[in-house]
């Protein structure tokens, strides 16, 4: 079991099976995940946010710190109109910020490592962000496909590529995740393996491989998060402002 | 009967497909669709009490913690800002009242020299004058000392030497003829002795 390093993606169940309909929604350990990531981030929060002394204690920097980051991000990217998604944004990036983060803890699940998980969060901000588009804009959000200044022989291809370009944004958005926290795990998982099978003689360099692996990936686990949350809010910006 | 084996190979092979990927989840559990809804349910269940809770509870109190931080520290800005002012004007005024004073001192200063040095000018023109006068006086009087000391020299001289003339050769001398004598002599001498 210990040799298959994909054996750490699978799902299983906690707990009695519940079915709704022909549906399964047990309780299974990505659910598990899912609540300890979302309690985590409440506990924090909250005590982030309890009591407001001006000479914040750290937990409450941690709070704060990270408020004015996602505030910035989305001030730099998205403008003032996007002050209304800010606890949208905030709330994702932060959840996948902990999932991807939990999921570096030995013996964890990670929640982002799974396609599905990424591609309904990519999904409901591709359609959240048309909708808003189409509500902003009307049918000039259309206008979005036709870049100006682009000669008028070649506008047809551009109109198509661009359209591409728009139906592949959940498609990239959840697969860029998911394939980035899978691809990680995995290959640490592969030269965990190695430091076990070269054993006390020849696993040190796959040790301090796998060290060194640890680092970058709790780097690619914030930094992904943040590219989640950055291409969200740039999205957002083109169905708020429309530039073309 | 091609039908039926047909049917079987295309059956066996689906079936031998089916094995293959069962075989092939276990190397991609992420592509079994077993826990999908269950995923997808869960995931909307905790993202969306998250974002609730975030944004209703949570995040409006951090936006307004940081509100009130800026506003106080804003506020203790002005503050100290107009409390420089204030020192500053109180400075100022230290040191325009320092400057009068100090004017106001050099002045008296000036004022008490002037009328020292006055005092002490007159003071010393009534002296000079009462020294100058005094001189005159004394010098009167040993001007009238000095006419009147001749005569009294001569007297005493006239009377000494009728004196000496008597003791020496024993008989009266007249008296005219010694003050002749006498006179003679401090006519002559008279520079001499008395020197004017």
């Amino acid at each position: 079991m210990a040799a298959n390093p994909m054996t750490q993606f699978e799902v299983y169940r906690i707990g009695p099976e519940i079915k709704v309909g022909a549906f399964d929604i047990s309780f299974t350990n990505a659910s598990l995940f899912m609540v300890i990531s979302s309690l985590a981030i409440l506990i924090i929060f909250n005590l982030g946010s309890k009591k407001n002394s001006t000479l914040p204690n750290k937990i409450q920097l941690l709070a704060e710190l990270s408020y004015s980051f996602v505030s910035k991000m989305i001030s730099d990217t998205a403008g003032s109109k996007a002050k209304p998604y800010f606890s949208f944004i905030f709330s994702l990036f932060m959840f996948v910020l902990f999932c991807n983060m939990f999921g570096m803890i030995p013996y964890t699940f990670t929640v982002t490592s799974h396609i599905i998980v990424t591609f309904v969060l990519a999904a409901f901000i591709f359609i959240g962000v048309t909708v808003i588009g189409f509500i902003k804009h009307g049918f000039g959000y259309l206008k979005l496909f036709v870049p100006s200044g682009v000669p008028v022989i070649l506008l047809p291809l551009i109109v198509v590529i661009e359209i591409i370009s728009y139906l592949s944004r959940p498609i990239s958005l959840s697969v860029r995740l998911f394939a980035n926290m899978m691809a990680g795990h995995t290959m640490m998982k592969v030269f965990g393996g190695f430091v076990i099978s070269l054993g006390i003689v020849g696993g040190w360099l796959p040790l301090s491989f796998s060290v060194a692996l640890t680092g970058l990936e709790i780097l690619v686990a914030f930094l992904q998060a943040y590219v989640f949350a950055i291409l969200t809010c740039i999205y957002l910006n083109d169905a708020l402002n429309l530039h073309h | 009967m091609i039908k039926k084996i047909i049917f079987q190979l295309i059956f066996f092979n689906f079936y031998f497909v089916i094995e293959v990927f069962a075989a092939e989840s276990g190397g991609m559990p992420q592509l079994d669709p077993k826990f999908w809804i269950s995923q997808i349910f869960w995931l909307t269940l905790t993202f969306g009490i998250l974002y609730i809770v975030l944004s209703k509870l949570i995040l409006p109190k951090i936006s307004a913690n940081l509100e009130l931080r800026k506003s106080q520290i804003q506020e203790n800005i002005e503050a100290a800002e107009k409390q420089r002012e204030i020192s500053e004007s109180k400075i100022k005024e230290y040191d325009s009242i320092v400057l009068r004073s100090k004017l106001e001192a050099k002045n008296i200063f000036k004022d008490a020299r002037e009328k020292t040095l006055k005092d002490i000018n007159s003071k010393k023109e009534t002296l000079n004058n009462q020294i100058d006068e005094e001189i005159k006086k004394t010098e009167q009087e040993i001007k009238i000392l000095q006419k009147n000391v001749p005569e009294k020299i001569n007297k005493i001289a006239i009377e000494i030497s009728s004196e000496l003339v008597k003791k020496l050769i024993g008989a009266e001398v007249n008296n005219s003829s010694i003050s002749a004598i006498v006179e003679y002599l401090s006519k002559k001498n008279g520079n001499k002795y008395y020197g004017n």
